[in-house]
Parts: structure tokens; sequence; C-alpha cells
């Protein structure tokens, strides 16, 4: 298989008194959507920490295109192609939808005292760049972000991501608060971003969201890696009996200590 | 909004709901809705009625006349000066209570400097830019470095300007008010007048038109209104945050300076207390010109209607031989207004009519 284009090599991070992730190994590779499952406080949040540069593992190591890195900070992190779209943070409501896609990376023409934003050019690309993503109803870059849907605005920042060279997509729970067709929408779009060959990591605890969109899967719980899997090896029924610890119900089940009926 | 050109015909109508549909998910996209989205919508408006109310109530007390003119546009550029830069740092999600005490040392500066010492007036007019932006310098580090909000600690750098400007004053000269003539080109620059009409006009014009620029067409204006939307997702992107603060505290700094410097070579006099008001008039006449409290939406246009309105209503009401007292609540109804106004055209803006 080809190298990974980043890579955890057997990552421990341990804070004080606890161990948030042990012996953990995963590899994201391109065109590749990797689904990292589990509970609250499984872990998830102290992977995307390490891959974005937010924290350094206490053991292991990170790598990229096969070579070993040491981010000092989320910065370099985004400099070496790994973006991060976060759930509750990254559009603003009150701008226009191209002011948005180009902050702090703006398109400018005109020299000395006179650079100036290339707003035409904004509106150009922040378009363009959402309608490959499949968001077909923004047609106007003045647009302001907060008349954009939960979905349409997942799309604005990832395809803002995308367009400014991530090659590793890190999704932190797109889909919690959206609703059913919201969810679909942005279920779509890591579709596409997919397509072009990007290599996502998609968090969720939704096993249903995972198995629709994901390539790999891994399962944690309690910060250590509970099951690793492709699609084909598993049903969608095992998946959700992995994730709600269902090899423990079945147990007490057995016992008679517990009774769980359908209604 | 839309008229269903077929009423008879179902599908027709179905077309018909569908689009009525997505005309509530979206803004008013008209050409006058659109204009009346614009953040400095609500700033024009209140100028034009304070302006049509005294025209007509006052036009025959002068107000109408080329003094009266010159006189609610001088006081407006007096508050002008100061209200654009408040009205930027408000718009990137930060307040600045100092600024009244900047004017007044800096009033100080210039008067002693001039008219106590009898220095070039340059001299005093540097001194004062420099100390002002070291003053805004400091604000603006403080805030950024504590992350206190900024009410408080320019509250706290107010109360320290104001009594360091006036123990150095008192310890200097004895005295915290200060007679300061000049001349020459300190004179044209800060202190002329053509046809009673004052030079802070000009000074007031050229900076609207500068920071218009900067706030609509540069990189920088669109991380102020990132940084005031959400200084969280701002950061995320990659915009200087705490750069862009900083800038924008030593710019209000500096204009309030400016104004301080137009005001003591005018009136030739230095007061302590000059400028004392601007810790709330500049603050509305931002609100009123549409600029959000809470940041991230208004305009350097905005600011310039917001403080027409206060020149208006200041001079209206001398004109019509009331109570001065009364244009504070004639302004204080209209930032009342303002503030609704302004929450009301935000949700238009998003599209939640």
């Amino acid at each position: 298989m080809a190298t990974p284009l980043v890579e955890l090599r057997n990552v421990t991070k341990r804070y004080v008194g606890v161990t948030a992730i042990a012996d953990l190994s995963l590899e994201l590779h391109a065109g590749q959507v990797f689904c990292l499952l589990g509970e609250n406080g499984a872990g998830k949040s102290t992977v995307i920490k390490i891959l974005t540069g937010v924290e350094t593992p206490t053991r292991g190591e990170v790598l990229i295109d096969g070579a070993p890195v040491n981010f000092a900070s989320p910065r370099e992190a985004r400099e070496r192609g790994i973006a991060t779209v976060y759930q509750e943070v990254g559009t603003l409501p009150l701008m226009s939808v191209a002011r948005n896609f180009v902050l702090a990376a703006e398109p400018q023409r005109g020299r000395g005292l006179f650079r100036r934003l290339d707003l035409e050019e904004a509106s150009r690309i922040a378009l363009k760049s959402l309608r490959e993503l499949g968001i077909s109803r923004v047609d106007d870059g003045e647009q302001l972000v907060g008349t954009l849907s939960g979905g349409e605005r997942q799309a604005l920042a990832i395809g803002r991501a995308v367009h400014f060279g991530a090659r590793v997509l890190v999704l932190d729970e797109p889909t919690a608060a959206l609703g059913v067709r919201e969810s679909a929408t942005v279920l779509k779009l890591i579709d596409k971003v997919r397509e072009r060959g990007v290599a996502v990591l998609f968090i969720t605890h939704n096993a249903y969201h995972a198995y629709a969109s994901g390539d790999r899967f891994m399962v944690l719980r309690r910060g250590c890696e509970l099951a690793s899997f492709a699609k084909a090896e598993r049903t969608i029924g095992e998946v959700i009996e992995l994730m709600a610890g269902g090899a423990e119900l079945k147990s007490l089940l057995a016992k008679g200590e517990l009774a769980v009926g359908p209604g | 909004m839309s008229v269903n050109p077929h009423p008879s015909d179902a599908a027709g109508a179905a077309a018909a709901s569908q689009i009525d549909d997505e005309a509530t998910r979206r803004p008013a996209r008209s050409r006058l809705g659109r204009l009346l989205i614009r953040p400095e919508a609500g700033g024009v408006v209140s100028a034009i009625l304070v302006f049509a109310f005294f025209a007509v109530a006052a036009g025959q007390n002068g107000f109408l006349s080329p003094l009266g003119t010159a006189n609610w546009l001088d006081t407006a550029s007096d508050l002008g000066i100061i209200a654009l830069p408040i009205g930027m740092l408000m718009i990137g999600g930060e307040f600045d209570l100092s600024v009244g005490s900047i004017v007044g040392a800096s009033s100080m500066i210039v008067a002693i400097c001039a008219g106590y010492y009898s220095l070039n007036p340059w001299i005093g007019v540097v001194l004062a830019f420099l100390v002002a932006g070291l003053i805004g310098l400091a604000n603006g580090l403080i805030v950024v470095r504590t992350k206190l909000p900024s009410f408080i600690v320019t509250l706290a750098t107010m109360l320290m300007v104001t009594g360091g400007a006036l123990g150095v004053s008192i310890a200097l000269t004895g005295s915290s008010s200060i007679s300061a003539m000049t001349a020459g080109s300190a004179k044209t620059a800060f202190a002329s007048d053509f046809h009673q009409f004052h030079i802070s006009i000009v000074h007031w014009l050229v900076l609207t038109a500068i920071a218009s620029y900067v706030m609509q067409k540069t990189a920088f204006g669109n991380w102020v209104y990132a940084t005031g939307g959400d200084a969280q997702a701002a950061r995320l992107a990659g915009v200087p945050v705490t750069r862009v603060k900083i800038v924008l505290y030593v710019c209000t700094a500096l204009a309030a300076a400016l104004s301080a410097t137009n005001e003591t070579l005018t009136f030739q006099n230095g007061n302590i207390t000059l400028g004392s008001q601007y810790v709330f008039t500049g603050i509305a006449g931002a609100v009123i010109g549409g600029v959000l409290l809470t940041g991230g939406y208004g305009s350097p246009v905005g600011t310039v209607f917001g403080s027409l309105t206060y020149g208006i209503v200041s001079l209206g009401v001398f004109f019509l031989g009331w109570n001065a007292d009364l244009a504070n609540f004639f302004i204080g109804l209209l930032l009342l207004l303002a503030v609704l106004a302004n929450h009301r055209l935000r949700q238009l803006a998003m599209g939640r009519a």
C-alpha cells in the first residue's frame, strides 16, 4: 500500500494521572475516509489534538509522508496541510460568503499603499469551490454567511480548507448539531472531498453517518483501540454493537441481571 | 412577495410556493432591500430625520444659515474624528473608555508646550501624538495580554491618564487650564477656517475616506470584521487577532490627539476636561451610525452619519433656544432607537425577517 499521508505510530498520551490514549496506531491515506468512533471520553479529541499540533504525544510518533514530525504549534500542522473543521466555530455569520472564504488568505491586487482586496476573485473562488462541493443554492458571494444553512456553512469551511491546500481534513463531529437533511449534505461533502484525493479523518459518534461515508473504521474505548476494520469486514449492526458496548450488554443479559425490551 | 401568475395551475402554484419557501430563507434581494440592510442605513435615516426636524423648527433661527451649518458640521467633525476609530474598534469587538481622557491629556500637552513654555507648537503636537500613541499601545497590549474585558481595562487607563495628566500639569504650571496662542503652519494645519467652516471638517472627511478604504477594500479591514465577529474563529483561520486589536487601539488614541490639537489650537486654550464627554458620545455616534455593540458589523460611513446626527441635534437645540441639556435627552433617545433598529437590521440581513 502507498505511504500514508499521516500516520500515528504507537502513540500514547498521558495527562497527570490519566492515560488519554494508549499505544494507538492509525494511518490516513489520500482519497480515503477514516472514521474514528467512540463515546465521549474515549480519546477522540486527544487524537485530533495530536494530529493538529495542539498536543505532543507522551510516547510514539507522528509521521507525515513517512517522515517523523514534531509539531510545535497548530500553525505548523496547518502549514503541512492538516486542516481542522470544528463543529461549533469556523464561520462568521455577519460576513459575506466571499470575505469569509478568503479570510486570512485574501487575494489581493495593486501594489504598495494601494494593495487591496480582490473581492471579485474572492467571490469567484468561493462560489466555484461551493459548486464543486455540490452546493448550488449559494450564487452570490456577497450573501451573508448567517443566511446559509448548517450544511452550507460546513461546505464553506471544508471548501476553504481544501482550496487553501489541505491534504488531510479533520472533521470533528460535523453532523452532531444538524438535522437529517443537513447531515446528508455533509456526508455528500465528505464524498466529494474524498474524490479529490484528500485524506479525511471523520470523528463521530453516529454509526450510521460513519458507515455511510467511511472506508476504514476504528472504535475507541477508554483510550484503547477496541476494533479496527475496513467497511466490507463488518455490518452496520456489528458497528453499532461495538460502539454501544454490545458485548457487555450481552453478557449482562445472559446472566439475567438486566432486562432490555424493545419498548 | 411573489404573485402567482397562474392561480388555476396546480403545478404553477406548487412552483410558486417553492419560490416563496426560498424567499423566506433568503435576505431581501431587491435593490432597496439591499440598501436598507447596509449597516449605515440607520445612521443615514436618523441624520435625515433630525435635519428635517430642525430645518423646519429652527430654520428661521439661523440653523440653515452658513454660520449655523458651519457650527453643526464643526461639532460633528470634532466628535466624528473620534467616533470613526471608536466605531472600527467596536467592529473589532472592543471598547475604549479612555478616549476622552486622552483628549484632555493631549490638550494639556499641546497647551503647556505652545502656551506655558512658548515652544514651537509643532513640538507640543508631536509630543501629544507620541504620548497618545503610547497610551493606545498600552490599552491594546493590556487588553490582549490579560484577556480582561476592555470596558474595565480602559476605565482604569481613563482614570490613570486623567489623574496623571492633571498631576503633571499642576506640578509644572500650577494650573489645569492653560492658554495657548498659535500662528504659522500649526495654525493652518489645525486651527484655520474657510468662511467659518473649520479645518477639522476636512480632517474628518479625509480620515473617513481612508478608514472606509481600509475597512472595505483591504485585508486588514477583513480581519477587523472577523475579529469582532468571532475572535476564536478568526484566530483559527489565521487572522493575527492581537495585532488587529492593538493597531485599532493606537488609531483611536491618535484620533483623540488630533481632535484635542484641533480644539486646543482653535479655542487657544488647553483644558484637562476637554473631551470628557467623548467617552459616551463617541460610542453613541458609532452605534447611531449602525455599529453593533457586540462587534463584527458596522461601517466608517455609518459613524459619519451618527456624528452628523449628534452635531445637528446639539446645534439644533441651541438654535431653538432650548436648554442645551435637552440635546443629550434627544441623543439618548436616538441611541436607544438605534440599538433596537440595529438589532432588527441585523436580523433582516441574516434573512430572518
